[in-house]
């Protein structure tokens, strides 16, 4: 008697397993093929920065603070709970391993502004277990907040330091909130989206806009009459880690 | 045959006890954790994963190393594991369990966890490593099950069962594989991206895991009246020798090439290991220590006499254990992370937090293998009695 309970239950169960399975992978084709076209079809945004003209006002953060606060990223004083979407790094640190002793100290002094790449083979999509972040036709590497099960393992592929975790509550930490953007709750990661709410809306990004000095021009790829592409056929321009194969969409004149 | 957990001597409930108390305490200090967020480990922005990860890794090589009993009796019929196949699996079973709460309590949202299986992403190693090691569990919960089961009615195992124990030997080995492939594919981390790591993971499992067998037998000798007899562990000794001679091998491979090479990337954290770098100095005492103790286990076991010693292979079968726990709990994870990609030393160190909730699941695990090697062993001495 006890064996046949046991049989069915182990019949009726897998085959309610299978069932729900079954149900469950169409529904994430589904969703799949929803992501895949979304963004602007036809278009591969990518950002230049030249770091000459980002540096002519010594100190200027407008672009990160416009960032911050349009994204309602959270502040803190300590490096170990510090979350940012886009930020300065000294060049040695930026561009490491190509720095040299007799590098000109306009260069190795000065901050270069470093955010997410959005790379063509971005390799946090590729180890993401949820598809909590993916790579949009456009090009941009998105976040979907209320998938990510803050496993961490795309901050362990990011060969940037792109990418920040929400190790405590944020909301505590808004010095003010734009309540256009979502908040995000403890737990998640978060990184720079080329400001996919802009794009949509046909504005450009909340840093290039802010920028004083227009150091950074942002574009289509695909175009070959944008300012992005003219700018990159007549300038030598360097990419982060060219080497690793992610190939970044993110260009600079040094 | 659970109910056989349900009654014992008081050294027994003593120790269960005990165990339950540290679980109580890994409970509260987690549901502070839940509460207030990882923020309350000693993990940042530049050391994304700690000794959670750490511990995760290292028990998936305690589960894996059941194959190195099981193998043996099944497929070389070596009969002598015949007494302590079962210890193996069930050691796994709780090695398993561990490493899924050990990840568990790593996710900074918990309860999304089974998004893993909602939106399965083939191109993920981490859901390929959820499969395996599920897989892995499953496969060891029926083996040992019906393994004891039949030997309690006396009646030989059914016959679909050997295909299953044969399906459970690559894979026990296709769980550390994957586990490493966690790590050595990600090109933003030098320090992992070593072809010899799986390999590596694979021999300090088979060191390991048999010399943690080693311990428990001879516990459970000096415990109960259960003694799986001098040659088995002797046996187990030799493969602990095998596995150890390999690991220190893959691992002067990985220093050679990192330091001779001199390629910053590679050579900083091995210099961050053993000598330290720009004044962290953090886990270089950590990292001699597993050094002296590999030496002394391997002085311990290559020499015949001091091996057939069981006093002896008892030092020997610790510093094994803890020289492969302070390099894979403590060591490599951390250092995948120092330097950081943008060249920084940051600093990592378990808050009393992540060691509260560290101990209590060591301490379900230890229940969960006090549990069944309990159930295991009362069976086996209703045999003898009848």
């Amino acid at each position: 008697m006890s064996i046949d309970r046991r049989k069915f239950l182990l019949i009726t169960g897998g085959a309610a397993a299978a069932g729900l399975a079954g149900k469950q992978t169409l529904k994430v084709f589904a969703e799949s093929e929803a992501r895949k076209s979304e963004g602007f079809s036809g278009r591969r945004w990518a950002m230049l920065i030249d770091l000459k003209k980002c540096n002519e006002t010594e100190g200027c953060t407008k672009c990160i603070d416009a960032c911050h606060l349009a994204h309602n990223v959270p502040h803190y004083d300590n490096k170990k709970d510090e979350i940012k979407w886009i930020w300065k790094e000294k060049f040695e640190h930026a561009f490491i391993e190509q720095e040299n002793e007799f590098i000109p100290s306009d260069i190795k002094n000065k901050p270069a502004l470093l955010f997410c790449n959005h790379c063509e083979n971005p390799p946090c999509v590729n180890v993401c277990p949820t598809q909590a972040t993916w790579k949009r036709k456009d090009g941009i590497v998105m976040m979907d907040w209320h998938r990510c099960i803050g496993c961490r393992y795309c901050m362990a592929a990011c060969p940037y330091g792109s990418r920040s975790f929400n190790w405590r509550e944020p909301r505590p930490h808004l010095k003010e909130l734009n309540p256009e953007f979502p908040t995000r709750t403890r737990g998640v990661v978060e990184k720079c989206t080329f400001c996919d709410e802009r794009l949509a809306k046909g504005m450009k990004p909340a840093c290039v806009e802010a920028c004083p000095s227009k150091a950074m021009i942002f574009g289509d790829l695909e175009d070959p009459n944008s300012e992005i592409r003219v700018m990159l056929g007549s300038n030598f321009t360097m990419r982060r880690k060219p080497e690793l194969g992610t190939q970044p969409e993110i260009y600079y004149i040094i | 045959m659970l109910e056989q957990a349900f009654s014992g001597s008081k050294k027994y409930w003593a120790w269960v006890v005990f165990l339950l108390v540290l679980i109580g305490c890994g409970v509260l200090a987690y549901l502070y954790q839940f509460n207030k967020g990882l923020g309350v480990t000693g993990m940042s922005r530049d050391v994304t994963w700690g000794f959670y990860i750490a511990q995760f890794t290292f028990l998936v090589g305690v589960a894996a190393s059941a194959v190195m009993v099981v193998l043996p009796y099944y497929v070389h019929h070596y009969k002598n594991f015949g007494k302590i196949t079962i210890l193996g699996e069930f050691l796994a079973i709780g090695a398993v369990i561990m490493c899924m709460l050990f990840i568990f309590v790593d996710m900074g949202q918990p309860l999304r966890v089974v998004n893993i299986f909602l939106y399965p992403s083939p191109n993920s190693l981490m859901f390929w490593d959820s499969v395996s090691l599920g897989g892995y569990l499953v496969l060891n919960i029926i083996i040992s099950r019906y393994t004891l089961d039949c030997e309690k009615k006396g009646i030989a195992p059914p016959k679909w069962l050997k295909p299953v124990v044969i399906l459970s030997i690559p894979w026990a080995v296709s769980i550390h594989t994957v586990t490493a492939f966690l790590y050595q594919g990600l090109a933003a981390r030098p320090f992992w991206l070593s072809a010899v790591m799986a390999p590596r993971f694979l021999a300090t499992a088979f060191s390991a895991g048999p010399a943690l067998l080693i311990l428990l037998c001879l516990l459970l000798r000096k415990m109960t009246r259960f003694d799986v007899g001098s040659e088995p562990i002797q046996k187990l000794a030799i493969i602990t020798t095998y596995a150890m001679l390999l690991n220190i091998f893959f691992l002067l491979m990985e220093i050679f090439t990192g330091l001779y090479s001199g390629m910053p990337d590679h050579a900083r954290h091995f210099q961050f290991l053993y000598f330290g770098l720009d004044g962290n100095y953090r886990l270089v005492p950590w990292m001699w220590l597993s050094t002296l103790l590999a030496i002394v286990s391997l002085i311990l076991l290559l020499i015949p006499k001091y091996r057939k010693n069981e006093k002896l292979l008892i030092i020997a079968a610790i510093a094994v254990f803890l020289s492969i726990w302070i390099d894979k709990g403590l060591g490599m994870v951390v250092t995948g992370f120092i330097p950081s990609p943008l060249g920084y030393v940051p600093d990592y160190w378990p808050t009393w937090v992540e060691a509260t909730i560290s101990v209590a699941i060591y301490a379900i695990g230890l229940l969960i293998v006090t549990v069944l090697y309990k159930v295991a062993l009362s069976v086996r001495r209703m045999l003898k009695t009848t």
